[in-house]
């Protein structure tokens, strides 16, 4: 059902964790739904220097907290917000259909996160 | 402890047994060998119908029938559609209402669903949080036109057992018949249909090392059914298609064994039951078990893990070789938690961490422990990764 390098993400994901002080904060969905998950950025020079997650759900949903947190480092801002579900799924060598929408949250948890670093400094 | 080398730890035997070796011997020779049509008056075939006829009188044994009243259909869920829609269909005169549990299987509700689009009333009976029915609530939902109540024995998500023979009882003093889906408790009980009291009664061969691809439906003496594959006057002219002979031959085989095996199996899976059962309580935390603590199915444990979910649950373990089921939403091609799970009221968040243990009498007490400690490091490891689990530790 899922393709390998989905699988690769879930088995190990190795971005996975919480920055302490983190710069900026994002969280979407809810555990009633199904899926739930924690984004936290470290911003460096307009950069992200790190990201790390936290995530409940599904295979689909803990693999794209991995690769999204992965895509985002090192990227600024602009390019992390130009992140999408398709870009994600793309980047997974594809999802099944029933989980493109429900498990792929992972670049609006980022774009959150961003949202949260970006009003706490321009307010 | 070190670590057991295992490859393969099946635990998910109510989704499917593997065919028992003497069952397949017992099959083969009526592929080739024994092919002639049942229905033929010369040698060939009619000694193939006598065939038929010992065999059905072996499957009716297991469940204390009489031969005349087993009907042969292609699955237990076969069975389920010819009992509720069968009845339904031929008593529809004398009423259109029927009353089932809000726990049965898809082929009885959604049976029952196809009746509500033909004009019957169904009466969807709750039951508590173990998954047990209320003898009072069922018979305060019985109608002067009410026809056929179905109840399933023995519940696969939760393994919880219903009191049928007390159920049934209602319906008999009311003059409804009554229906049992017994395809989760067959070979893992005593299942006697006198006992039980009950008029039909599902059975499948995938539950008990038979084929996938036969079941048999039980109805007392000559009950009126009627059929929904019309056709020549095979099985007592209930079900028309020439007769799934080497697979008949399984089933009585696999019937046999069944009755040989059962409680040796019970005394063997009860203690597989309580390792797993109580390595779970001691050893994670934040779980609730599923389904009613004793009166449950010998070899079936099942649990919602708290802050994590069920299909990143499967699928971790099967890295471990570990085979399991789950009733997640996100397990489910709908999205949908089970049925089961929201009908004993477990809340949408711990419904997710949804995981089901259903062993037979080739698991051994090795394989519990390697699954106790495979459990322990995955729940762990996706408690590490749950936000959930962060507000849980109170951080």
């Amino acid at each position: 059902m899922y393709s390998e390098k989905v699988m690769e993400h879930f088995s190990n994901p190795y971005n996975a964790g919480v920055i302490e002080n983190a710069d900026g904060i994002g969280e979407v969905g809810n555990p009633v739904c199904g899926d739930m998950m924690a984004f936290y950025i470290k911003v460096k020079d307009d950069k992200l220097a790190d990201v790390k997650f936290k995530t409940f759900g599904c295979v689909a949903a803990i693999a794209v907290s991995n690769i999204v947190s992965e895509m985002a480092k090192g990227k600024t801002l602009q390019e992390a917000k130009s992140i999408t579900k398709k870009t994600v799924a793309n980047a997974l060598d594809g999802l099944p259909k029933e989980k493109m929408h429900c498990s792929n949250l992972g670049a609006k948890a980022l774009a959150e996160a961003i949202k949260d670093y970006e009003k706490k400094k321009y307010g | 402890m070190k670590s057991l080398d295992m490859k393969n730890v099946y635990m998910d035997h109510a989704s499917a047994t593997p065919v028992r070796e003497e069952v397949i011997e017992a099959m083969l020779p009526y592929f080739d060998r024994h092919f002639g049509n049942p229905s033929t008056v010369y040698d060939m075939g009619s000694k193939v119908k006598q065939v038929i006829e010992e065999h059905r009188a072996k499957v009716a044994k297991l469940i204390s029938a009489k031969s005349q009243e087993i009907i042969f259909t292609s699955s237990g869920a076969e069975a389920n559609n010819l009992a509720v829609k069968g009845v339904a269909l031929s008593l529809q005169k004398k009423g259109r209402h029927i009353i089932i549990s809000a726990i049965e299987h898809h082929s009885v509700l959604n049976s029952a669903r196809f009746l509500e689009r033909m004009d019957f009333e169904v009466t969807f009976l709750p039951v508590d949080e173990y998954g047990l029915v209320d003898s009072g609530r069922l018979s305060r939902a019985i109608r002067s036109d009410t026809i056929l109540v179905s109840i399933m024995h023995a519940n696969n998500e939760i393994g919880t057992i219903q009191p049928i023979s007390e159920l049934s009882a209602i319906c008999r003093e009311k003059g409804v018949l009554f229906h049992t889906d017994a395809v989760a408790s067959v070979g893992n009980i005593p299942v006697d249909v006198n006992a039980l009291n009950v008029d039909l009664l599902s059975l499948s061969g995938v539950s008990i090392g038979a084929p996938k691809g036969i079941g048999a439906l039980y109805f007392r003496n000559n009950l009126r059914l009627m059929p929904l594959i019309h056709g020549g006057i095979q099985e007592s002219g209930r079900r028309g298609g020439t007769e799934n002979v080497p697979y008949i031959v399984g089933l009585g085989k696999a019937s046999v064994l069944a009755v040989e095996e059962l409680f040796d199996k019970m005394n063997h899976l009860e203690k597989l039951r309580s390792l797993i059962i109580s390595g779970v309580r001691e050893r994670i935390e934040h779980v609730k078990l599923t389904g009613h603590p004793d009166k449950r199915l010998p070899g079936h444990a099942s649990f919602c893990i708290e802050a994590i979910e069920g299909e990143a649950l499967i699928y971790m373990l099967n890295q471990h070789g570990i085979y399991s089921n789950t009733g997640s939403a996100c397990a489910s091609k709908a999205l949908k938690t089970s049925p089961v799970l929201v009908a004993i009221g477990t809340p949408p968040d711990l419904a997710q961490g949804s995981i089901v243990f259903t062993m037979d009498s080739s698991n051994k007490i090795e394989e519990i422990e390697y699954v106790m400690e495979k459990l322990c490091l995955v729940v762990e490891k996706l408690r590490s990764l749950s936000p959930l689990w962060r507000s849980k530790e109170g951080i």
